[in-house]
Protein backbone atom coordinates (compact mmCIF):
# COMPACT_ATOMS: atom_id res chain seq x y z
CA UNK A 1 0.00 0.00 0.00
CA UNK A 2 1.79 3.64 -1.00
CA UNK A 3 2.45 5.22 2.23
CA UNK A 4 3.66 8.94 3.05
CA UNK A 5 6.10 10.61 5.23
CA UNK A 6 5.42 14.26 5.61
CA UNK A 7 8.20 16.36 6.44
CA UNK A 8 7.56 18.70 9.44
CA UNK A 9 10.93 20.55 9.30
CA UNK A 10 13.76 19.54 6.56
CA UNK A 11 16.74 19.93 8.68
CA UNK A 12 20.01 20.99 7.67
CA UNK A 13 20.64 18.91 4.29
CA UNK A 14 18.94 15.45 3.48
CA UNK A 15 18.59 13.67 0.72
CA UNK A 16 16.99 10.06 -0.96
CA UNK A 17 19.80 8.30 -2.14
CA UNK A 18 20.53 4.26 -3.32
CA UNK A 19 24.16 3.09 -4.12
CA UNK A 20 24.31 4.97 -7.01
CA UNK A 21 23.41 6.05 -10.98
CA UNK A 22 25.22 3.73 -13.41
CA UNK A 23 25.76 4.09 -17.27
CA UNK A 24 25.54 7.62 -17.33
CA UNK A 25 29.30 8.77 -17.01
CA UNK A 26 29.81 9.10 -20.63
CA UNK A 27 27.32 12.00 -20.53
CA UNK A 28 28.92 13.81 -17.59
CA UNK A 29 26.56 12.69 -14.86
CA UNK A 30 28.00 12.11 -11.64
CA UNK A 31 27.51 9.03 -10.04
CA UNK A 32 25.95 9.95 -6.75
CA UNK A 33 25.12 7.69 -4.31
CA UNK A 34 25.06 7.30 -0.54
CA UNK A 35 28.46 9.03 1.14
CA UNK A 36 28.89 6.78 3.72
CA UNK A 37 27.80 3.08 2.28
CA UNK A 38 28.92 1.19 4.48
CA UNK A 39 26.04 3.11 6.93
CA UNK A 40 23.78 3.23 4.22
CA UNK A 41 23.73 -0.87 3.73
CA UNK A 42 23.57 -1.56 7.04
CA UNK A 43 20.46 -0.09 7.48
CA UNK A 44 18.90 -1.97 4.82
CA UNK A 45 20.55 -5.30 5.81
CA UNK A 46 19.07 -5.04 9.12
CA UNK A 47 15.53 -4.55 7.84
CA UNK A 48 15.64 -7.30 5.48
CA UNK A 49 15.73 -4.94 2.38
CA UNK A 50 17.79 -5.76 -0.79
CA UNK A 51 21.24 -3.55 0.06
CA UNK A 52 20.68 -0.77 -2.84
CA UNK A 53 16.77 0.11 -1.93
CA UNK A 54 16.94 4.29 -1.87
CA UNK A 55 17.17 5.55 1.76
CA UNK A 56 17.45 9.43 3.67
CA UNK A 57 20.86 10.74 3.93
CA UNK A 58 20.63 13.41 6.59
CA UNK A 59 23.38 15.51 7.34
CA UNK A 60 24.55 17.04 10.74
CA UNK A 61 20.71 18.40 11.48
CA UNK A 62 18.04 15.96 11.25
CA UNK A 63 14.54 16.46 9.70
CA UNK A 64 11.34 16.10 11.64
CA UNK A 65 9.26 13.61 10.05
CA UNK A 66 5.61 12.51 10.29
CA UNK A 67 4.55 9.03 9.16
CA UNK A 68 1.22 8.51 7.46
CA UNK A 69 1.18 4.66 7.92
CA UNK A 70 2.93 2.06 10.29
CA UNK A 71 6.17 0.69 9.06
CA UNK A 72 9.68 0.25 10.59
CA UNK A 73 12.78 2.15 10.22
CA UNK A 74 16.22 1.61 11.17
CA UNK A 75 18.30 4.60 11.53
CA UNK A 76 22.99 4.39 10.91
CA UNK A 77 25.64 6.01 10.62
CA UNK A 78 26.32 9.34 12.84
CA UNK A 79 24.36 9.86 16.12
CA UNK A 80 22.10 12.48 15.80
CA UNK A 81 20.19 11.45 18.68
CA UNK A 82 17.03 10.54 17.19
CA UNK A 83 13.65 10.42 19.36
CA UNK A 84 10.33 9.17 18.32
CA UNK A 85 7.34 10.93 19.58
CA UNK A 86 10.20 12.86 21.70
CA UNK A 87 11.10 9.97 23.03
CA UNK A 88 15.18 8.85 22.36
CA UNK A 89 15.70 5.69 20.34
CA UNK A 90 19.03 4.26 19.41
CA UNK A 91 20.79 3.46 16.03
CA UNK A 92 21.18 0.30 14.61
CA UNK A 93 17.90 -1.15 15.68
CA UNK A 94 14.75 -1.52 14.47
CA UNK A 95 11.54 0.82 15.32
CA UNK A 96 7.95 -0.16 15.31
CA UNK A 97 6.26 2.99 13.79
CA UNK A 98 2.49 3.82 14.22
CA UNK A 99 0.68 5.93 11.47
CA UNK A 100 1.19 9.47 12.90
CA UNK A 101 4.49 8.89 14.80
CA UNK A 102 7.13 11.98 14.46
CA UNK A 103 10.74 11.36 13.90
CA UNK A 104 12.61 13.81 14.93
CA UNK A 105 16.96 14.35 15.71
CA UNK A 106 18.72 16.41 18.16
CA UNK A 107 22.20 17.42 19.08
CA UNK A 108 24.71 15.39 17.30
CA UNK A 109 26.80 13.30 19.16
CA UNK A 110 29.07 11.36 16.75
CA UNK A 111 29.90 11.79 12.62
CA UNK A 112 28.15 14.01 10.32
CA UNK A 113 25.37 11.76 8.12
CA UNK A 114 23.19 9.71 9.62
CA UNK A 115 20.71 7.28 7.28
CA UNK A 116 17.25 6.59 7.46
CA UNK A 117 16.42 2.95 5.94
CA UNK A 118 12.32 2.13 5.61
CA UNK A 119 11.15 -1.47 5.20
CA UNK A 120 10.65 -1.56 1.42
CA UNK A 121 12.82 1.43 0.46
CA UNK A 122 11.74 4.46 -0.19
CA UNK A 123 9.71 4.90 -3.23
CA UNK A 124 10.97 8.51 -5.08
CA UNK A 125 10.55 7.87 -8.83
CA UNK A 126 13.87 6.94 -10.52
CA UNK A 127 15.40 8.77 -13.20
CA UNK A 128 18.57 7.67 -15.31
CA UNK A 129 18.02 4.28 -13.51
CA UNK A 130 18.76 5.34 -10.10
CA UNK A 131 16.53 7.44 -7.15
CA UNK A 132 19.35 9.16 -5.89
CA UNK A 133 18.30 12.89 -6.07
CA UNK A 134 20.95 15.46 -8.03
CA UNK A 135 19.99 18.80 -9.73
CA UNK A 136 18.79 18.65 -13.18
CA UNK A 137 18.33 15.03 -13.08
CA UNK A 138 15.94 14.01 -10.54
CA UNK A 139 12.68 15.81 -9.98
CA UNK A 140 13.57 17.17 -6.29
CA UNK A 141 17.27 17.30 -5.30
CA UNK A 142 16.51 18.66 -2.05
CA UNK A 143 14.42 18.34 0.78
CA UNK A 144 11.78 21.11 1.84
CA UNK A 145 9.22 21.70 4.32
CA UNK A 146 5.94 20.37 3.23
CA UNK A 147 6.91 17.84 0.97
CA UNK A 148 6.17 14.18 1.35
CA UNK A 149 8.58 10.79 0.99
CA UNK A 150 6.96 8.27 -0.46
CA UNK A 151 7.49 4.78 0.77
CA UNK A 152 5.36 1.28 0.66
CA UNK A 153 3.57 0.29 3.86
CA UNK A 154 3.95 -3.53 4.72
CA UNK A 155 2.30 -5.62 7.06
CA UNK A 156 4.40 -4.32 10.67
CA UNK A 157 4.53 -8.19 11.50
CA UNK A 158 5.97 -11.31 10.29
CA UNK A 159 8.82 -9.67 8.48
CA UNK A 160 11.92 -11.77 8.99
CA UNK A 161 14.69 -9.56 9.75
CA UNK A 162 18.21 -9.36 10.99
CA UNK A 163 17.61 -8.16 14.20
CA UNK A 164 21.24 -9.21 15.62
CA UNK A 165 23.45 -7.66 12.81
CA UNK A 166 26.83 -6.52 14.37
CA UNK A 167 27.73 -3.63 13.81
CA UNK A 168 31.09 -1.90 13.86
CA UNK A 169 30.76 1.98 14.72
CA UNK A 170 34.28 2.43 15.59
CA UNK A 171 34.92 4.08 11.89
CA UNK A 172 33.17 6.69 12.86
CA UNK A 173 35.95 8.18 14.94
CA UNK A 174 38.82 6.51 12.88
CA UNK A 175 41.15 9.02 12.02
CA UNK A 176 43.40 7.17 9.60
CA UNK A 177 42.42 7.40 5.87
CA UNK A 178 43.40 4.86 3.06
CA UNK A 179 45.20 5.72 0.13
CA UNK A 180 46.21 4.35 -2.89
CA UNK A 181 48.70 6.57 -4.95
CA UNK A 182 47.14 8.65 -7.70
CA UNK A 183 48.10 9.09 -11.24
CA UNK A 184 50.20 12.14 -10.60
CA UNK A 185 51.14 11.28 -7.33
CA UNK A 186 54.68 10.29 -8.84
CA UNK A 187 55.77 13.66 -10.00
CA UNK A 188 55.59 15.71 -6.47
CA UNK A 189 58.99 16.08 -4.86
CA UNK A 190 60.14 13.94 -1.84
CA UNK A 191 59.75 17.00 0.71
CA UNK A 192 56.16 17.03 -0.50
CA UNK A 193 55.41 13.17 -0.24
CA UNK A 194 56.42 13.01 3.21
CA UNK A 195 54.43 16.47 4.49
CA UNK A 196 51.39 14.36 2.97
CA UNK A 197 52.57 11.36 4.87
CA UNK A 198 52.93 12.76 8.06
CA UNK A 199 50.67 15.91 8.58
CA UNK A 200 47.44 15.41 10.51
CA UNK A 201 45.12 17.42 8.27
CA UNK A 202 41.41 19.18 9.19
CA UNK A 203 38.13 18.59 7.25
CA UNK A 204 37.22 22.34 6.57
CA UNK A 205 34.16 23.77 6.49
CA UNK A 206 33.54 23.29 2.66
CA UNK A 207 32.15 19.91 3.09
CA UNK A 208 29.11 18.32 0.69
CA UNK A 209 28.16 15.85 -1.36
CA UNK A 210 30.46 17.15 -4.48
CA UNK A 211 34.28 17.10 -2.53
CA UNK A 212 35.03 17.63 1.08
CA UNK A 213 38.20 20.42 1.04
CA UNK A 214 41.10 20.11 3.99
CA UNK A 215 42.45 23.06 5.61
CA UNK A 216 46.29 22.43 5.81
CA UNK A 217 47.65 23.13 2.25
CA UNK A 218 50.86 21.76 0.91
CA UNK A 219 53.29 23.20 -1.54
CA UNK A 220 51.96 22.40 -4.93
CA UNK A 221 55.11 21.76 -7.58
CA UNK A 222 52.79 20.19 -10.35
CA UNK A 223 51.23 21.24 -13.56
CA UNK A 224 48.05 21.65 -14.21
CA UNK A 225 46.88 18.42 -16.28
CA UNK A 226 45.23 18.06 -19.62
CA UNK A 227 41.73 17.45 -18.11
CA UNK A 228 41.29 14.15 -17.64
CA UNK A 229 38.87 11.35 -15.78
CA UNK A 230 38.32 11.36 -11.89
CA UNK A 231 35.86 9.66 -9.99
CA UNK A 232 34.62 10.17 -6.04
CA UNK A 233 37.55 9.28 -3.61
CA UNK A 234 39.78 11.15 -6.18
CA UNK A 235 42.36 13.40 -4.29
CA UNK A 236 42.65 16.84 -6.19
CA UNK A 237 45.94 19.38 -5.47
CA UNK A 238 44.88 23.23 -6.15
CA UNK A 239 47.16 25.54 -7.73
CA UNK A 240 47.12 27.14 -4.31
CA UNK A 241 47.74 23.70 -2.35
CA UNK A 242 44.45 22.92 -1.15
CA UNK A 243 43.53 18.72 -1.00
CA UNK A 244 40.40 18.32 -2.31
CA UNK A 245 38.55 15.00 -1.61
CA UNK A 246 35.93 14.09 -4.49
CA UNK A 247 33.06 12.85 -3.04
CA UNK A 248 30.16 10.99 -4.79
CA UNK A 249 27.88 14.06 -6.53
CA UNK A 250 31.82 15.02 -8.45
CA UNK A 251 32.03 16.35 -11.41
CA UNK A 252 33.26 13.41 -13.82
CA UNK A 253 36.50 15.06 -15.04
CA UNK A 254 38.76 17.88 -13.96
CA UNK A 255 41.97 19.45 -14.69
CA UNK A 256 44.06 19.60 -11.49
CA UNK A 257 46.84 17.23 -10.79
CA UNK A 258 45.02 13.49 -8.85
CA UNK A 259 47.60 12.88 -6.15
CA UNK A 260 45.67 10.20 -4.15
CA UNK A 261 42.57 8.13 -4.36
CA UNK A 262 40.86 6.97 -1.35
CA UNK A 263 39.92 2.96 -0.46
CA UNK A 264 36.47 2.36 -0.39
CA UNK A 265 36.25 2.13 3.39
CA UNK A 266 38.36 5.45 4.01
CA UNK A 267 35.08 7.10 1.76
CA UNK A 268 32.74 5.96 4.75
CA UNK A 269 35.35 7.64 7.12
CA UNK A 270 35.75 10.47 5.47
CA UNK A 271 31.93 10.89 5.00
CA UNK A 272 31.51 11.15 8.66
CA UNK A 273 33.78 14.05 9.26
CA UNK A 274 32.70 17.43 10.07
CA UNK A 275 34.65 20.86 10.42
CA UNK A 276 38.03 20.50 12.39
CA UNK A 277 38.11 16.96 12.26
CA UNK A 278 41.66 15.29 12.15
CA UNK A 279 42.71 12.86 9.84
CA UNK A 280 45.84 10.97 8.67
CA UNK A 281 46.72 9.70 5.60
CA UNK A 282 48.31 5.58 5.09
CA UNK A 283 49.42 5.38 1.65
CA UNK A 284 49.25 1.64 0.63
CA UNK A 285 51.80 1.76 -2.27
CA UNK A 286 51.98 -2.11 -2.59
CA UNK A 287 48.80 -1.82 -4.50
CA UNK A 288 49.66 -2.04 -8.08
CA UNK A 289 51.47 1.07 -9.17
CA UNK A 290 50.25 3.88 -11.40
CA UNK A 291 52.18 3.66 -14.66
CA UNK A 292 52.33 -0.03 -15.10
CA UNK A 293 50.11 -0.26 -18.12
CA UNK B 1 45.20 2.23 -12.21
CA UNK B 2 43.40 4.39 -9.54
CA UNK B 3 42.02 2.82 -6.50
CA UNK B 4 39.88 -0.46 -5.82
CA UNK B 5 37.43 0.34 -8.76
CA UNK B 6 38.89 2.10 -11.64
CA UNK B 7 41.37 1.39 -14.30
CA UNK B 8 43.42 4.80 -15.81
CA UNK B 9 44.96 4.39 -19.70
CA UNK B 10 46.63 7.47 -20.07
CA UNK B 11 48.41 7.91 -23.82
CA UNK B 12 50.37 10.86 -24.82
CA UNK B 13 49.86 14.11 -22.99
CA UNK B 14 48.21 16.12 -26.67
CA UNK B 15 45.39 17.35 -27.89
CA UNK B 16 44.74 16.23 -31.33
CA UNK B 17 42.12 14.33 -33.21
CA UNK B 18 44.24 11.57 -34.36
CA UNK B 19 44.93 10.87 -30.78
CA UNK B 20 41.21 10.79 -29.83
CA UNK B 21 40.50 8.30 -33.06
CA UNK B 22 43.16 5.81 -31.23
CA UNK B 23 41.20 6.32 -28.42
CA UNK B 24 38.02 5.58 -28.90
CA UNK B 25 39.62 2.74 -31.44
CA UNK B 26 40.32 1.40 -27.92
CA UNK B 27 36.98 2.67 -26.31
CA UNK B 28 35.00 0.15 -28.83
CA UNK B 29 37.37 -2.68 -28.34
CA UNK B 30 37.59 -2.67 -24.34
CA UNK B 31 33.42 -1.70 -23.89
CA UNK B 32 33.36 -5.23 -26.39
CA UNK B 33 35.62 -7.07 -24.46
CA UNK B 34 33.59 -5.70 -21.17
CA UNK B 35 29.94 -6.29 -22.99
CA UNK B 36 28.94 -8.90 -20.09
CA UNK B 37 30.43 -7.20 -17.04
CA UNK B 38 29.02 -4.18 -15.60
CA UNK B 39 31.79 -1.72 -16.07
CA UNK B 40 32.29 2.19 -17.84
CA UNK B 41 34.04 2.95 -20.01
CA UNK B 42 34.81 7.25 -20.61
CA UNK B 43 37.58 8.88 -22.69
CA UNK B 44 39.05 12.13 -22.24
CA UNK B 45 41.56 14.44 -24.62
CA UNK B 46 44.39 11.55 -23.42
CA UNK B 47 42.76 8.83 -21.17
CA UNK B 48 40.56 5.98 -21.16
CA UNK B 49 38.80 4.81 -17.84
CA UNK B 50 37.28 1.82 -16.70
CA UNK B 51 34.99 2.71 -14.33
CA UNK B 52 34.11 -1.06 -11.85
CA UNK B 53 30.44 -1.33 -10.27
CA UNK B 54 31.76 -3.14 -7.57
CA UNK B 55 35.57 -3.53 -6.30
CA UNK B 56 38.07 -5.43 -8.73
CA UNK B 57 38.80 -8.68 -7.33
CA UNK B 58 41.55 -9.71 -9.43
CA UNK B 59 43.22 -6.48 -10.43
CA UNK B 60 46.23 -8.33 -12.19
CA UNK B 61 43.50 -10.58 -14.15
CA UNK B 62 41.80 -7.22 -15.40
CA UNK B 63 45.34 -5.13 -16.06
CA UNK B 64 46.57 -7.92 -18.17
CA UNK B 65 43.33 -8.32 -19.97
CA UNK B 66 43.33 -4.45 -21.35
CA UNK B 67 46.84 -4.34 -21.88
CA UNK B 68 46.40 -7.11 -24.40
CA UNK B 69 43.20 -5.20 -26.17
CA UNK B 70 45.44 -2.07 -26.56
CA UNK B 71 48.41 -4.24 -27.73
CA UNK B 72 46.11 -4.79 -30.60
CA UNK B 73 46.73 -2.43 -33.12
CA UNK B 74 44.65 0.14 -33.81
CA UNK B 75 43.35 0.66 -37.56
CA UNK B 76 41.62 3.36 -37.12
CA UNK B 77 38.56 3.11 -39.83
CA UNK B 78 37.80 7.09 -41.31
CA UNK B 79 34.48 6.23 -38.97
CA UNK B 80 31.79 8.47 -39.97
CA UNK B 81 30.55 11.16 -37.35
CA UNK B 82 27.76 12.88 -36.96
CA UNK B 83 27.99 17.18 -37.68
CA UNK B 84 25.58 19.08 -35.60
CA UNK B 85 24.68 22.31 -36.53
CA UNK B 86 23.87 24.63 -33.24
CA UNK B 87 22.15 28.00 -33.23
CA UNK B 88 24.03 30.44 -30.86
CA UNK B 89 22.15 34.08 -30.07
CA UNK B 90 25.58 36.34 -29.92
CA UNK B 91 23.21 39.20 -29.19
CA UNK B 92 24.86 41.75 -26.20
CA UNK B 93 22.19 40.24 -23.67
CA UNK B 94 23.63 36.90 -23.34
CA UNK B 95 27.03 37.79 -24.73
CA UNK B 96 28.23 39.58 -21.75
CA UNK B 97 32.08 39.50 -22.62
CA UNK B 98 31.29 40.15 -26.63
CA UNK B 99 32.67 43.57 -26.23
CA UNK B 100 35.51 42.79 -24.05
CA UNK B 101 36.97 39.48 -26.03
CA UNK B 102 36.47 42.24 -29.59
CA UNK B 103 38.83 44.99 -27.77
CA UNK B 104 41.00 42.43 -26.64
CA UNK B 105 41.46 40.97 -29.94
CA UNK B 106 41.41 44.73 -31.71
CA UNK B 107 38.68 43.45 -33.66
CA UNK B 108 34.68 44.40 -34.43
CA UNK B 109 32.37 42.00 -32.54
CA UNK B 110 30.85 40.84 -35.73
CA UNK B 111 34.27 39.35 -36.52
CA UNK B 112 34.56 37.44 -33.20
CA UNK B 113 30.89 35.78 -34.39
CA UNK B 114 32.38 34.99 -37.87
CA UNK B 115 35.41 33.41 -36.05
CA UNK B 116 33.58 31.40 -33.59
CA UNK B 117 30.66 30.11 -36.90
CA UNK B 118 33.64 29.27 -38.72
CA UNK B 119 35.43 26.18 -38.02
CA UNK B 120 33.73 22.40 -37.41
CA UNK B 121 34.52 21.39 -33.62
CA UNK B 122 35.11 18.27 -32.86
CA UNK B 123 33.48 16.67 -29.53
CA UNK B 124 36.33 15.21 -27.39
CA UNK B 125 34.36 14.18 -24.63
CA UNK B 126 31.35 15.20 -22.40
CA UNK B 127 32.74 15.58 -18.85
CA UNK B 128 31.77 18.37 -16.07
CA UNK B 129 28.52 18.81 -16.23
CA UNK B 130 25.77 16.50 -17.43
CA UNK B 131 25.70 17.46 -21.51
CA UNK B 132 28.75 19.45 -21.27
CA UNK B 133 30.79 19.33 -24.75
CA UNK B 134 34.92 19.48 -24.44
CA UNK B 135 34.64 21.07 -27.95
CA UNK B 136 37.91 21.51 -30.00
CA UNK B 137 39.07 23.29 -32.69
CA UNK B 138 38.69 27.17 -31.83
CA UNK B 139 40.57 29.60 -34.01
CA UNK B 140 43.63 30.68 -32.42
CA UNK B 141 42.63 34.66 -32.68
CA UNK B 142 39.99 33.31 -29.88
CA UNK B 143 41.97 32.18 -27.62
CA UNK B 144 41.35 33.89 -24.08
CA UNK B 145 42.30 33.77 -20.26
CA UNK B 146 39.12 32.89 -18.45
CA UNK B 147 37.70 35.79 -16.06
CA UNK B 148 40.07 36.24 -12.91
CA UNK B 149 36.55 36.09 -10.33
CA UNK B 150 34.33 33.26 -11.78
CA UNK B 151 30.81 34.70 -12.07
CA UNK B 152 28.31 32.87 -9.15
CA UNK B 153 25.95 32.13 -12.15
CA UNK B 154 26.51 31.64 -15.81
CA UNK B 155 23.07 31.04 -17.49
CA UNK B 156 21.85 27.47 -18.86
CA UNK B 157 23.13 28.01 -22.66
CA UNK B 158 25.44 29.97 -22.12
CA UNK B 159 28.48 29.83 -24.57
CA UNK B 160 31.73 30.60 -23.30
CA UNK B 161 35.52 30.80 -24.48
CA UNK B 162 38.25 29.42 -21.51
CA UNK B 163 41.55 29.34 -23.17
CA UNK B 164 41.67 26.96 -26.07
CA UNK B 165 38.20 25.26 -25.33
CA UNK B 166 34.80 26.53 -26.41
CA UNK B 167 31.61 25.72 -25.30
CA UNK B 168 28.09 25.40 -23.84
CA UNK B 169 26.65 25.45 -20.16
CA UNK B 170 24.01 22.95 -20.76
CA UNK B 171 22.71 24.03 -17.13
CA UNK B 172 22.92 27.30 -14.97
CA UNK B 173 26.33 26.91 -12.56
CA UNK B 174 29.61 29.05 -11.35
CA UNK B 175 31.56 29.35 -14.31
CA UNK B 176 34.95 30.93 -14.94
CA UNK B 177 34.60 31.58 -19.17
CA UNK B 178 34.17 34.34 -21.31
CA UNK B 179 30.40 34.41 -22.33
CA UNK B 180 29.98 35.16 -26.17
CA UNK B 181 26.35 34.25 -26.35
CA UNK B 182 23.58 31.65 -25.65
CA UNK B 183 22.52 29.01 -27.51
CA UNK B 184 18.34 27.77 -27.40
CA UNK B 185 19.19 24.06 -27.75
CA UNK B 186 19.01 21.30 -24.62
CA UNK B 187 22.28 19.49 -25.10
CA UNK B 188 20.88 17.00 -22.04
CA UNK B 189 16.98 15.40 -21.40
CA UNK B 190 17.04 13.16 -18.76
CA UNK B 191 13.78 11.74 -20.23
CA UNK B 192 15.22 10.46 -23.53
CA UNK B 193 17.55 7.75 -24.36
CA UNK B 194 20.08 8.58 -24.30
CA UNK B 195 19.93 11.46 -22.55
CA UNK B 196 22.59 13.13 -24.46
CA UNK B 197 22.63 12.83 -28.63
CA UNK B 198 26.27 14.02 -29.42
CA UNK B 199 29.07 11.93 -28.64
CA UNK B 200 32.51 11.78 -28.12
CA UNK B 201 34.21 11.90 -32.16
CA UNK B 202 31.04 13.84 -33.28
CA UNK B 203 31.41 17.27 -34.80
CA UNK B 204 29.63 20.53 -33.84
CA UNK B 205 29.71 23.82 -36.13
CA UNK B 206 27.10 26.75 -35.00
CA UNK B 207 25.56 29.27 -36.67
CA UNK B 208 24.05 32.79 -35.25
CA UNK B 209 20.50 33.76 -34.79
CA UNK B 210 18.84 37.08 -34.26
CA UNK B 211 17.31 37.25 -30.89
CA UNK B 212 14.07 37.03 -32.13
CA UNK B 213 14.49 33.69 -33.75
CA UNK B 214 16.14 32.31 -29.75
CA UNK B 215 12.51 33.18 -28.79
CA UNK B 216 10.97 31.05 -31.86
CA UNK B 217 13.62 28.05 -31.02
CA UNK B 218 12.35 27.90 -27.66
CA UNK B 219 8.99 27.78 -27.96
CA UNK B 220 9.49 25.56 -30.61
CA UNK B 221 11.27 23.19 -28.33
CA UNK B 222 8.80 23.70 -25.82
CA UNK B 223 6.27 22.15 -28.11
CA UNK B 224 8.25 19.76 -29.15
CA UNK B 225 8.66 21.17 -32.61
CA UNK B 226 12.49 21.83 -32.99
CA UNK B 227 15.15 19.44 -34.39
CA UNK B 228 18.78 20.32 -34.46
CA UNK B 229 20.16 20.06 -37.94
CA UNK B 230 22.25 17.27 -38.46
CA UNK B 231 24.06 15.37 -41.44
CA UNK B 232 26.91 13.16 -42.10
CA UNK B 233 30.47 14.33 -41.94
CA UNK B 234 33.12 12.49 -43.47
CA UNK B 235 36.25 14.62 -42.55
Amino acid sequence: MKAEIEVLQPGLFSTIQDLGRYGFLKYGVPLSGSMDTYAAKIGNLILNNPVNVAVLEITQMGPKLQFRAATKIVITGADLSPEINKISVGNNSIHSINSGDILSFGKRKSGCRAYLSISGGFQSSESLKSKSWYEGITEFSKMTKGKSLAFESASVSGLDTHAKVKINSDYLSEKEIQVFPGPEYGYLYEKEKKLLASTQFSVDKKNNRMAIQLQETIQNNLDPIITGPVIPGTIQLTPSGNLIILMRDCQTTGGYPRIFQLSEIAMNIISQKVLGDKIIFKLDSNFIKPGCL
Amino acid sequence: MIGERAVLVEFEPEISEKLLEKILFYKKSIEEYYIKVNVEVINTYNSLLIYYISNIENIYNEVLAIEQLLSTPNITKKVNSILFHIPVCYDFEFGLDLEYLASQKECSVEEVIVLHTRPVYTVYFIGFLPGFLYLGGLDKKLHTSRKEQPRMKVEKGAVGIGENQTGIYPKSSPGGWQIIGNSPVDFFDRNIQPPCEIFAGDKVKFYSISRKRFDEIKDEINSGNFQIKKENYEG
